[in-house]
């Protein structure tokens, strides 16, 4: 693919992502970085290809570990903080 | 052809899904919603994968799948919410240690012919993802090995450990020079793996456990950004934008801890705490110890209340028993508020989810600048397990180690409690001049102990 073209995608991502999280409160912090954790699971993408394609045997291994490593990360990852997050309550008025 | 327009067009959509949950993580009230949208972006992402024609066979997904997917439900099931620092920590690892493989994965994939033919592009990016994925895996396992205590959280110092990194440096250069213009010579990739996770070891173990919410905030970026090389390595757009995104925010974290510390980036990872510790003043005074009793006595006349709490209070588990308190004294017409510094904790935002847990609402939770300007309002301030933070040495004494870090002005209240289990130094090796303060008392004991204790005279 054309590097131009994937630097300009890292460009802009990079400058969303600066954007997007600076607005996220103190507060959720430790809930964005386990999201963050979730998010960076992303990997499993490219290690299904690995892991399924008709390859060496050495890439199957390297990515099936690949797949449970990152698999791990998201699945754990969406349901800690779903379960932090579910924690945070505002104050009722009674 | 179409499949991959529509594999391409699904990692558009998942994109801008990922994109708008962390836009909702903006507020605590449309978090959860937030996290779930990502959750959505994944699994489209996931499943429009699972059609590429290149996939031929799905049983070892199916088990990688399955196995990583059980423990991590497992994981997070099971997790204490104090011991969220060690999980995020582990996870970062995971992160490295997945897109080390994948990188690998790349390069096992290749024939001969492919080796010599392809761009020097590919082994840089494939570099890139080696190396960062290498000092993630290492750096956050070691990060994991501290905050769970299987490691002691001192940090090792010892000559010839700047020598060491800048070795490290070099080899890195010079073996990543051969890897790319000789890919297929496995002996670089292998010596590229081993210095990666070597310098990930060195740069970790020397740094303190007090240091850990910077290291865990920069491991978190690592872990993106080997996502993002491992994404340009196989071409792969949906890897590149969401490693980013990861990656900022790692590093908007741990610039936050830094300034929080007033302390760079490099002197936390480069010096530890091993500047010497000069004591600029002596401090004079003696320190004022009070029962639990008199306390109470003191709280149960308190119209405003602030908890300033730290790492003790997740030591001591107390968050319960602190939120036990605060109904008390709310139900005794007293205001309570609660003020978390940056770093105060092993993690940022650590404090946070321990009070959130304990259903202390997330609006009564003040941040150091909100609460600075009119601390003299609160009658009382209770200091739970939190020392450096407190700490007016970093104000008043030039010599002081903190000196020039910004602190939660306690001392201005009327009154101070601190909870401690004893009158030593804090994790700095920093007096406190706090403690000497003629509106201090230090109530000694665990803390957890001395909070019970004060809910019980409540009662009576």
């Amino acid at each position: 693919m054309e590097i131009i073209y994937l630097l300009f995608i890292v460009l802009l991502a990079a400058f969303l992502g600066f954007e997007l999280i600076r607005k996220v409160p103190a507060t959720l912090h430790t809930p964005l970085m386990s999201g963050s954790n979730a998010i960076s699971g992303i990997t499993l993408v490219g290690a299904l290809v690995a892991s399924g394609s008709d390859s060496s045997l050495l890439t199957t291994i390297l990515g099936t570990t690949a797949v449970a490593l990152a698999s791990i990360n998201v699945i754990g990852g969406y349901l800690v903080t779903d379960r932090m997050l579910g924690m945070f309550k505002k104050k009722e008025n009674s | 052809m179409n499949l991959e327009i529509l594999i391409n067009f699904a990692y558009v959509v998942s994109a801008g899904l990922f994109i708008f949950g962390l836009k909702l993580l903006s507020h605590p009230s449309t978090a959860r919603r937030g996290n779930l949208v990502s959750a959505v972006g994944m699994f489209v992402a996931v499943v429009v994968t699972l059609l590429d024609q290149q996939i031929i066979s799905y049983h070892f997904i199916l088990i990688g799948v399955l196995v990583g997917g059980l423990y991590g439900a497992w994981k997070a099931k099971s997790v204490q919410m104090t011991q969220m620092p060690e999980m995020v920590s582990l996870f970062n690892g995971f992160g490295g240690a997945a897109s080390l493989l994948l990188g690998w994965a790349t390069i096992s994939s290749m024939s001969q012919q492919m080796l010599v033919n392809a761009s020097n592009f590919v082994f840089i990016t494939v570099l890139l993802t080696l190396l960062i994925g290498g000092v993630t895996f290492s750096g956050s396992v070691i990060a994991w090995g501290k905050l769970s205590g299987k490691l002691s959280s001192k940090a090792l110092i010892f000559t010839g450990l700047r020598e060491l990194s800048i070795l490290h440096l070099v080899a890195m250069a010079l073996v990543g020079y051969l890897f790319v213009t000789d890919p297929a010579n496995n002996l670089w990739l292998y010596a590229i793996i081993a210095i990666g996770l070597s310098f990930g070891l060195w740069a970790t173990i020397s740094i303190g456990g007090a240091d850990m919410p910077v290291v865990i905030a920069l491991l978190n970026s690592y872990s993106g950004i080997a996502a993002t090389a491992a994404g340009l390595a196989v071409g792969n757009t949906i890897l590149i934008v969401t490693g980013l995104l990861v990656g900022a925010s790692g590093l908007i974290l741990t610039n936050i801890m830094c300034k929080a510390m007033n302390r760079s980036l490099m002197n936390v990872l480069l010096s530890g705490f091993s500047t010497p510790i000069e004591q600029g003043e002596v401090i004079t005074g003696e320190i004022k110890v009070l029962s639990p009793q008199d306390a109470f006595y003191v709280l149960e006349a308190a119209q405003a209340v602030l908890v300033v709490p730290g790492y003790g209070m997740a030591v001591a588990q107390a968050q319960h028993a602190v939120r036990e308190l605060h109904t008390l004294l709310e139900g005794n017409g007293c205001t309570v508020d609660y003020a978390i510094h940056a770093v105060a904790g092993r993690m940022p935002g650590h404090m946070n989810v321990l009070l959130a847990e304990a259903d202390v609402p997330y609006d009564q939770l003040y941040e150091m600048d909100d609460v600075n300007p009119r601390m003299e309002n609160y009658d009382v301030v209770i200091v739970i397990g939190a020392n450096d933070v407190v700490n007016p040495a970093a104000k008043e004494m030039k010599g002081s180690p903190i000196y020039g870090m910004p602190v939660i002005e306690a001392y201005r209240a009327k009154t101070v409690f601190v909870l401690k289990r004893s009158a030593n130094a804090g994790f700095a090796g920093v007096d406190n001049p706090l403690f000497f303060k003629d509106n201090t008392r230090m109530i000694l004991g665990d803390a957890k102990d001395t909070i019970n204790s004060l809910i019980r005279e409540f009662g009576d």
